[in-house]
């Protein structure tokens, strides 16, 4: 990509958006493990195990601690999340903040908070996003996506 | 983390009729039910329903039954970018949130040893 390109493309949409989850028969302190431990954390927060392979892991919870999960995607797409933790309430509240490459491209840089809190018998979770999102992935990600599915399906035809 | 790709054989298929085209270009200006979407096409209310399906399974269309009345719109693939960027994120935590929800239920009481 030439820098005419790059200059051409650039661009940042605001975002924020929340999304609550009530997980019934389990109290917040054990939602909240399964965000504080590498164990738990791996058990929810990854690609899918058939399409995706880690390549590099990081994981020290605790405040101005850093966590980085890098995974490679069977289409060949690198996707790299990192994050550097700013608020922990053990039990009831985690902020931090993260930014998202896709390849060699930094695609968003974010805030996320995380409160955990009673619900019955159960617990609610709440997150907030708050991000900037850069230059457009999402367009020329889908594109690229679709363009590889195309050339793929052609690749199939023509070997078939 | 990339959503599922779109089904493009359903896609292309979908837009490959002149009636779904001007129903995509009807939404595209806005929702709309779905006699307000027949009115302008000499057809019958089922043919459109068909027309509907097919623009659906191609990840064109979405609609939304409310009481009697079924409300169409275009995918949120066709919104803005910004738009489109942020319910992407936000699907990819529906996702991460559900898979918490299964490892929640296997293991209620802690982490597995």
């Amino acid at each position: 990509m030439t820098d005419l390109t790059a200059t051409a493309q650039r661009s940042v949409s605001h975002g924020v958006f929340t999304i609550e989850r009530t997980y019934p028969s389990v109290t917040p302190r054990r939602v909240f493990d399964a965000f504080a431990t590498e164990a738990g954390k791996d058990a929810w927060f990854s690609g899918p195990d058939d399409r995706w392979d880690i390549v590099e892991r990081e994981f020290d919870f605790r405040v101005g601690g850093r966590e980085s999960l890098k995974g490679k995607w069977k289409t060949g797409m690198v996707t790299h999340f990192q994050a550097t933790y700013w608020d922990i309430v053990p039990g009831e509240r985690i902020v931090y903040a993260y930014s998202m490459h896709l390849d060699d491209r930094m695609i968003s840089v974010s805030l996320a908070t995380f409160e955990f809190k009673p619900a019955g018998s159960g617990a609610k979770l709440v997150m907030t996003e708050q991000g900037a999102f850069l230059d457009g992935y999402d367009d020329n990600g889908s594109r690229e996506r679709g363009s590889r599915e195309l050339i793929d399906k052609l690749s199939v035809y023509l070997e078939g | 983390m990339p959503p599922p790709a779109a089904n493009l054989d359903l896609t292309f298929q979908a837009l490959a009729d002149p009636t779904r085209r001007g129903m995509v270009e009807r939404l595209a200006q806005g929702p709309a039910s779905v006699s307000e979407l027949a009115q302008p096409f000499a057809m019958s209310l089922p043919a459109i329903v068909q027309h509907l399906a097919v623009l659906e399974a191609g990840g064109l269309v979405r609609s939304e039954k409310v009481g009697r009345v079924r409300t169409c719109r275009i995918e949120p693939a066709a919104l803005s970018l910004a738009e489109r960027w942020i319910d992407q994120r936000r699907a990819e935590w529906e996702r991460r949130f559900d898979r918490l929800g299964d490892h929640l239920k296997q293991h209620p009481q802690g982490e597995p040893k």
